[in-house]
């Protein structure tokens, strides 16, 4: 009768049970790349570093070997600000609240830091070439008050914020004009954004428009939501 | 009238829609966490990354609870076993041709549900130390993401081709669908298995 259940002693079962072998080998080998991956990237980066950076077709990009950028938004739609409109402003506990253009950050003085850019779930770009404004020195013309002991950035995107300690704003902290030798693109959250070298990704606040001085650590957008406060890397 | 014999029960099919839905929840959310112009576009990473990342732990889920049916775990242990005329099926030029008589499931379908649930298994892992950051140390996490990124892209195509073989088929579609099939498409298709459970 159709439909009746069937009652196989089917040969089908007497097989080998290759399926099993061939999950347990994916397993083995994904455990393999977790611990090697690191390592097998740095080599795979290193050798495709060249192509990538000249390849017009930016095919090259999707080739997974996790060492391009990967675009963090954490709002909707961001509309982008031209050089010509931008301002960045200093607040909060400070002596000389300023607002910036982006010409007024041009004439000051540029310093440059170059360093790998680690995202904290993992994935990492070589050697990323900065410049821009040291966070010290914007810090330094402000004149915190004694009560200021850290920053909270603000994005222009609406939503993102960070926070930072005052002593960490003056280790290797840029508020970054360039990056690759070119002005900070829309996507890469110019014209303006934070560059903390010794943090992961997320302490460095793209589309930058805010820093606020205050008397406390004001946990950011990712710290809300588990991330941890200070974001050192490698830790 | 066309004959009909049933092919998958409803615990079955219920397993493979659940599957198939949040599979298809994680690639959507997966094209918006990878690709540079789509993460713009759409933005609100925070809200696609849990979509993705709960899909995700979600989907072995339906895979488990189908282990309290029988129908279910005689399929799973169908598609493990490799027989001799699985390997003659997967050297042999015309495998179309029904020389060989296939089973229940031919060697391509054992090797696409081999692959998807040890990827799978792969990308939960993986996708796991890179959600919860604190678990592993950061080199181990580089190289989950490496893991994480080629595993997805190979199961991505696995799911294409999978998709492929199925709207060709629309009998094997309306199998799934239906949990019944034409015994001629049957004869034709998996001849070993048509003889186990042929009406008469």
């Amino acid at each position: 009768m159709p439909g009746r259940p069937e009652r196989p002693r089917s040969a089908e079962l007497d097989g080998t049970p290759v399926g099993r072998r061939v999950v347990l080998g994916l397993l083995g080998l994904g455990a393999v790349g977790v611990v090697t991956g690191s390592t097998v990237q740095q080599g795979l980066s290193r050798a495709l570093a060249p192509v990538q950076m000249r390849d017009p077709t930016g095919l090259s990009q999707y080739i997974p070997i996790g060492n391009t950028f990967r675009y963090y938004s954490v709002a909707g739609a961001i509309d982008s600000v031209d050089a010509a409109s931008y301002s960045l402003a200093v607040s909060g506990l400070v002596a000389t609240p300023t607002t910036y253009t982006l010409a007024d950050l041009r004439s000051l003085p540029q310093a440059a830091i170059t360093e790998d850019f680690h995202c904290v779930t993992g994935w990492r770009v070589e050697d990323v070439p900065w410049t821009g404004v040291r966070l010290a020195h914007l810090l330094d013309l402000a004149s915190p008050s004694p009560e200021a002991v850290a920053i909270r950035f603000r994005s222009f995107d609406g939503v993102y914020t960070e926070n930072m300690t005052l002593e960490q704003a003056r280790d290797d902290v840029l508020v970054a004009l360039t990056m690759y030798g070119e002005p900070v693109t829309h996507y890469h959250g110019g014209p303006v954004r934070i560059y903390a070298a010794p943090m992961y990704g997320y302490k460095s606040t793209k589309w930058l428009s805010e820093i606020e001085l205050t008397d406390r650590t004001i946990p950011g957008y990712w710290e809300d939501r588990g991330y941890p406060l200070d974001g050192i890397i490698g830790e | 009238m066309t004959v009909r014999v049933a092919r998958f029960s409803a615990a079955e099919r219920a397993v493979h829609w659940a599957v198939a839905l949040l599979m298809t929840a994680c690639i959507l959310t997966a094209l918006v966490l990878y690709n540079g112009s789509l993460a713009m576009l759409v933005g609100h990473r925070h809200t696609v990354a849990l979509v993705h990342v709960w899909s995700g732990f979600a989907l072995p889920v339906p895979m488990l609870l189908g282990a309290l049916s029988a129908a279910y775990r005689l399929d799973v242990r169908r598609l493990n076993r490799f027989t001799d005329a699985d390997w003659a099926w997967l050297r042999s030029k015309d495998r179309r041709s029904g020389r060989i008589r296939v089973g229940k499931f031919n060697a391509g379908q054992k090797l696409n549900a081999s692959l998807s649930a040890g990827a799978t298994l792969v990308l939960l892992g993986t996708g796991t130390v890179m959600w919860f950051t604190g678990l592993v140390r950061l080199s181990w996490r580089t190289g989950a993401t490496l893991v994480h990124d080629w595993t997805a892209l190979a199961l991505g195509l696995l799911v294409l081709g999978h998709l492929a073989y199925a709207l060709r088929d629309g009998e094997a579609l309306r199998g799934m669908w239906s949990g019944r099939v034409a015994v001629h498409w049957a004869n034709r298709e998996h001849a070993a298995w048509a003889d186990e459970v042929e009406p008469g």
